[in-house]
């Protein structure tokens, strides 16, 4: 999937390769030219290797640089801010999201403040690489996607790449920042395919993607939800919208400018959070375009909509799950809604398959 | 037999932390210092001993009641006072204030408000410390102070067994004062086994109960050798007593979490006035001279110092 978004600006040495092989690569590169450089958190010297994203890389780099730790997220984290504030550049892995809440206090009273409270005398060159869990019954506590807490400190940097090639040069730019940035990745995202080269890249924190140009409607969408909006786009062209698929890619500091200029276009603007929506990220893009846009475009209201997960926990099985997210026709459906004031027939539209939704069978 | 310069250099180590922070007593009332202040008088000696045995490049990485082992580690002085005062020139362009001395120069480390959150810190510094030892032949330490209270933190557990793991040049340093904010030591633990408990980790451990500076500084020498050599973390854990409120410049010995008799045995055991008794008194006076000459030098270079202006707020918020 994806395929056909190939990125413009690589044109050589282009394979088709996976998102957690693109993590690795990086990773790997990243580390070759910079002995600073070193990996550590539970299951990155595992023989499954964090969906293969850092599989074998204790072999090729010595279990000096890449280890697996004790349970022990908070310590752990402390580890590594005191390790990049002495002159090192950790990369912390956490197989799910939901275990970062134990390394909260490192996070948000060290590692956003260090630098700012010790006026330069230090810096928190870390990287938090961190996963969101969904299908198979990955239940509540591990389905959280809780990017707009990070977004709420000053002093964080916090990343979400929707496809291989930018997950690459975003690693490797998070890597290079001399910042503490969190960097997020979805477990249905690891074996999607597109091609990314196999030279060094990194890419620019703080600017979005705009993957398919459009004058009807814009779609902001976060992680899997990129790919979700993408076949929106497919489904809502059978009818004639053209819709502006906007990945943030930076969550933040996040390219707005991208966004209210696709918006100011489009005149529509709908934001697929891949999150809850209460004092989320989704209510802070609302918020952003009322404060850059406070005359409305051509003098009428702005018209904006959002979607994202149910306010429930995360339900365990199917029947319920397929509610908790929005996908392709209910975003689809919300687009329609928007441009037309009609409702959508989608039964006469041809969809593409969720594969890495519908042949995902876990068990982790 | 006395070793003179010994008791001389900790007399004025011990010296120079007490009059600092009586200072801060004195002024604390006019509001020149807005910030909560975490006062070590009568617990100096901890501080004192230990940063004597350490090398100049060596870290120490210490609490919110950080001035003893700021000073004791030879942190600029000036800066600390200017700090306090929250001007630009304070070691932290005003920025930290009390809580949060930190003086990289000269090997401190900084501080946390919140209880145990800088002993993973120390501890990773000192994992990048034994990788650059790797390279320079060369084994620098970190010496993390905590309290009490901070053992009861899950993070010092998980510290002192990552340390335990790795071999990292670490010193665990428990200023045990027997107060967790007014929490006495009963109510917080079953038993009073932290030795015990923490040799379990696989490190080795040492006790100080006497209060008594020489001892103090022997028993962490020895450790320090230990942890020098390469051969893996240590902890001690040193009985110590703390004059003042938990925060604040007074004395609360009319509050009732306080045992009176426990204050007055402490007192009378006062480090300072015993290294002051076994020091010829040209010496006292010389060295009361000089810290008075460094109090008043902190005092002026607060005062004269500037306010941060405006642009200050959003600087340094990110590096580049």
């Amino acid at each position: 999937m994806l395929a056909e978004n190939v990125i413009e600006e690589e044109k050589t040495n282009l394979r088709e390769i996976t998102y957690a092989e693109a993590i690795r690569e990086a990773t790997l590169q990243e580390m070759k030219r910079d002995e600073r450089v070193f990996l550590f958190g539970l299951d990155v010297d595992d023989h499954l290797g964090i969906q293969g994203s850092t599989i074998g890389l204790n072999k090729e780099l010595g279990s000096d640089r890449v280890f697996g730790t004790p349970l022990s997220e908070d310590a752990m984290t402390g580890v590594a801010i005191g390790a990049a504030m002495a002159g090192l550049r950790p990369i912390h892995v956490h197989i799910r999201m939901d275990f970062v809440l134990l390394a909260m206090n490192q996070l948000v009273n060290i590692a956003a403040k260090a630098h700012y409270m010790y006026e330069g005398q230090v810096r928190v060159p870390l990287v938090i690489r961190t996963m969101i869990g969904r299908s198979w019954g990955q239940g509540a506590q591990h389905s959280q996607a809780l990017h707009s807490l990070f977004m709420h400190i000053p002093g964080l940097k916090v990343i979400a790449p929707s496809n291989p090639h930018d997950a690459k040069g975003m690693l490797i730019a998070a890597i290079r920042d001399e910042n503490p940035v969190i960097f997020i990745e979805h477990r249905l995202l690891y074996n999607t395919k597109n091609y990314v080269s196999s030279d060094y890249y990194s890419l620019e924190i703080g600017k979005a993607r705009t993957f398919t140009e459009g004058k009807d409607v814009t779609i902001l969408a976060v992680s899997h939800m990129v790919i979700e909006a993408l076949r929106t786009q497919k489904l809502l062209e059978q009818v004639g919208i053209s819709a502006e698929i906007i990945d943030p890619v930076t969550l933040y500091p996040m390219d707005y400018e991208t966004v209210s200029e696709s918006f100011k276009k489009t005149k529509r603007l709908l934001i697929v959070d891949n999150a809850w929506l209460t004092c989320g990220l989704s209510s802070e893009v609302m918020a952003k375009m009322i404060e850059m846009l406070p005359e409305g475009i051509d003098g009428k209201p702005l018209n904006m909509k959002r979607m994202g997960f149910a306010h429930t926990p995360c339900p365990t099985t199917r029947e319920l799950e397929d509610y908790f997210y929005p996908n392709a026709v209910t975003i689809a459906e919300q687009a329609y809604q928007m441009v037309t004031g009609n409702k959508l027939d989608v039964s006469k539209l041809s969809l593409e398959d969720a594969k890495e939704i519908s042949t995902f069978k876990g068990p982790f | 037999m006395q070793n003179i310069d010994l008791t001389k250099r900790l007399y004025r180590s011990m010296l120079l932390i007490r009059e600092i922070e009586e200072y801060i007593v004195k002024v604390y009332f006019t509001d020149v210092i807005k910030s909560p202040v975490h006062l070590s008088i009568g617990q100096e000696a901890v501080a004192s001993a230990v940063c004597d045995v350490m090398n100049h490049d060596d870290l120490v990485s210490n609490t919110y009641r950080c001035h003893a082992t700021y000073i004791a580690k030879g942190g600029n002085l000036n800066e600390m006072m200017a700090e306090l005062y929250g001007k630009k020139d304070g070691c932290a362009g005003g920025k930290a204030g009390s809580m949060h001395l930190i003086d990289i120069k000269n090997g401190v480390l900084g501080a946390s408000a919140v209880v145990g959150t800088t002993i993973p810190v120390a501890t990773g510094y000192a994992f990048a410390l034994k990788q650059e030892a790797k390279k320079t032949g060369k084994q620098r330490v970190v010496v993390a102070f905590f309290g009490d209270g901070a053992t009861e933190e899950g993070c010092f557990s998980e510290s002192i067994n990552f340390a335990a793991l790795h071999n990292l040049p670490i010193l665990y340093v428990c200023e045990n004062n027997g107060l967790a904010i007014h929490n006495p030591i009963q109510n917080r633990w079953p038993t009073d086994r932290i030795v015990e408990r923490v040799g379990t980790y696989g490190i080795i451990t040492d006790q100080v109960k006497s209060g008594d500076v020489f001892e103090m500084r022997d028993r962490t020498q020895k450790l320090m050798n230990f942890v020098r050599s390469g051969k893996g973390p240590a902890f001690i854990e040193i009985d110590t007593y703390r004059y003042k409120q938990h925060v604040g410049p007074a004395d609360d010995l009319n509050e009732i979490y306080r045992d009176l008799t426990e204050y007055n045995k402490w007192y009378q055991n006062d480090q300072v006035d015993r290294l002051e008794k076994m020091l010829p008194e040209e010496d006292v006076v010389a060295i009361k001279n000089e810290v008075q000459a460094l109090v008043n030098e902190a005092q002026q270079f607060a005062e004269k110092s500037e306010f941060p202006k405006f642009n200050d707020l959003y600087s340094n918020v990110y590096a580049s």
